[in-house]
């Protein structure tokens, strides 16, 4: 199999949107475009409410994507592990998809025997060690968020440390919600390192609303942006992974 | 850290419930639980009067590249640091399958309660056992990448040094998918997750480190210089210290190198208890080196002295011997 290329949106956040569309449609827009969305829920010494917590797991199931809740210390490991976690979701979903055509439309990896599944799994890891990426991260820089920005921009970092250690490319780039004049502002364009944030993250202001659902939007546009560029400058025809889980 | 309690309730299982593999049909009578980690739980089972250990999994996909890697492992000849693989088989408890898989049970003590329990001294023995563990993985294409003392054990009587988690195990120019922060070369900012033998080496350093300082410690600002400050501070590692900021600055090309410098470190310390810690090393080890050659010389005095004696021993027992017969004779 020929190595496409996975596109995720990593959404990091502490609680509940309070403007604009709702978050888990716009994640399920995104996965409709074979965008998966995965959301990370960052606590401090504060909780995150039930509302904030269901929220998220909407939004990463019908995105498509995996979340998970953890206190600020543990953010470096879990961004990498989330980010690694979809991937093999999303490769999973080509290959069962795969599956289903030759042996027929209930067979997943699942009921092959330990040992063939074994073998699927050798080519999943393979994809997931050579695919192209491209991880759009929106920040939420709500008002709440501001002390633990610092730790946000670390595990950044950490999570290009590891992807770029793979043999694939990698695309980043970081966006985050409410802006200084729109619901959402973009702080790093396409590029495969993420060492920029240091200079760029602590001019951050916070602000007060929590616009995530326009926020997921707008991030789709800038997907799409990005792939009819490069339509107009090359016009060598790109495989993007279709979730289908 | 994370909260995963479903996978604990849902491969939760009772001590005295057997389970049946679907494919293989063999039973696994579970006795009790090992270990708990991110991608399942480990018991120590029975079958057919052996005891396995069998890990248990709800998560299928992560448990089978967990396996992938285990079989390979069990195929790299000489190496005897990872449990071997036995089998893999689905589990069926209430129409929901979970994989598992069954291995070697490495029964001792974990390598931190062991040196807590019996003194740093040990540490450098086990660490030249690992140390040839790894040469030979290196050598065979895998890096270990999950280095930790969490995942080594001190079987006994043999006070030999294993593994029992060898899922981080990557080939060699691949990225490293698992790893601990401590551990993590990365995380020190000492360079890459590409998987490298340096990598490894690092991680031995780290484990040494650890040896001392139980607790950890967390990173504060530059990572390099915080451990170079944190090895002056403890006279165990201070002595260690040439060849830690070997294996923590990447300079060592294998385990082999790593290894040799350690031996010769300890064979040095132990034949001269007060080494001078914080001299010159060349200097030092030329004037011990000159002292030892005096040793041998003196020794092989000693010993031209005893065969004279002996010599001159035996020539007058035989002649006493021939006089004594002589006399018999005459008379």
């Amino acid at each position: 199999m020929k190595p496409g290329t996975l596109r995720q949106i990593l959404l990091i956040t502490d609680g509940c949107s309070n403007q604009g569309e709702d978050p888990a449609a716009m994640a399920a827009l995104a996965r409709e475009q074979g965008i998966t969305v995965n959301v990370i829920g960052v606590m401090e010494n504060d909780v995150i409410d039930e509302n904030g917590m269901k929220e998220i797991e909407s939004v990463a199931l019908s995105g498509g994507g995996v979340s998970q809740i953890v206190y600020s210390q543990a953010l470096s490991q879990t961004v990498q592990m989330v980010t690694r976690k979809a991937m093999t979701q999303t490769i999973q979903g080509v290959v069962n998809k795969e599956l289903q055509q030759i042996l027929g439309n209930s067979v997943t990896m699942e009921d092959l025997p330990p040992e063939k599944r074994g073998e699927v799994m050798e080519v999943v890891d393979e994809l997931g060690e050579t695919s192209k990426l491209e991880v759009l991260v929106l920040v939420d820089t709500s008002a709440s968020m501001k002390h633990k920005l610092p730790t946000v921009k670390d595990a950044l970092l950490d999570l290009s440390l590891s992807m770029n250690a793979r043999l694939g490319d990698n695309q980043f780039s970081v966006f985050v919600f409410p802006g200084k004049k729109n619901d959402v502002e973009k702080l790093l364009n396409w590029t495969p390192k993420l060492e920029v944030l240091t200079k760029v993250f602590p001019k951050l202001t916070t602000g007060g609303i929590t616009p995530t659902g326009p926020a997921i939007k707008e991030a789709l546009d800038y997907f799409d942006q990005k792939r009819s560029l490069r339509g107009l400058l090359s016009d060598d025809d790109e495989q993007y992974f279709e979730e289908s889980v | 850290m994370m909260m995963n309690n479903t996978l604990r309730n849902q491969c939760k299982t009772l001590p005295g419930s057997v389970i049946t593999g679907k494919w293989h049909k063999n039973n696994y009578k579970i006795i009790k639980e090992l270990g708990f980690g991110a991608n399942g739980i480990v018991y120590l089972a029975e079958n057919n009067r052996q005891y396995v250990a069998l890990k248990l999994s709800d998560n299928g996909v992560s448990i089978i590249s967990e396996m992938n890697i285990l079989k390979a492992f069990s195929k790299v000849q000489g190496s005897v640091l990872g449990p071997s693989f036995l089998e893999a088989d689905d589990y069926v408890k209430n129409g929901k399958t979970m994989p598992f898989y069954v291995m070697e049970y490495i029964k001792g003590d974990g390598y931190l309660d062991f040196i807590q329990k019996k003194g740093t001294s040990w540490m450098g023995v086990f660490m030249l056992q690992l140390l040839s563990s790894l040469s030979v993985l290196h050598k065979q294409g895998w890096i270990f990448g999950d280095l930790k003392p969490e995942n080594l054990i001190v079987t006994l009587p043999a006070y030999k040094v294993r593994c029992i988690d060898v899922g981080g195990t990557t080939l060699t120019g691949r990225s490293i998918k698992e790893f601990t922060e401590f551990f993590d070369r990365g995380y020190w900012g000492m360079g890459s997750r590409k998987a490298d033998p340096q990598y490894d080496l690092f991680a031995v350093a780290m484990i040494m480190i650890n040896s001392s300082y139980p607790k950890r410690f967390q990173k504060k600002g530059e990572g390099y210089t915080q451990l170079k400050e944190m090895i002056k501070q403890n006279k165990d590692l201070l002595t260690y210290q040439p060849i830690l900021d070997k294996a923590l600055s990447g300079k060592y090309s294998s385990a082999d190198e790593m290894r040799n410098d350690l031996i010769g470190f300890l064979s040095r310390h132990s034949s001269k208890k007060k080494a001078p810690v914080s001299g010159q090393t060349g200097n030092a080890s030329k004037t011990r080196q000159a002292r030892r050659a005096q040793n041998y010389k003196q020794k092989s005095r000693i010993k031209r002295k005893y065969g004279a004696l002996e010599t001159v021993l035996l020539v007058t027992i035989v002649s006493l011997l021939y006089i004594l017969y002589i006399y018999g004779q005459l008379l």
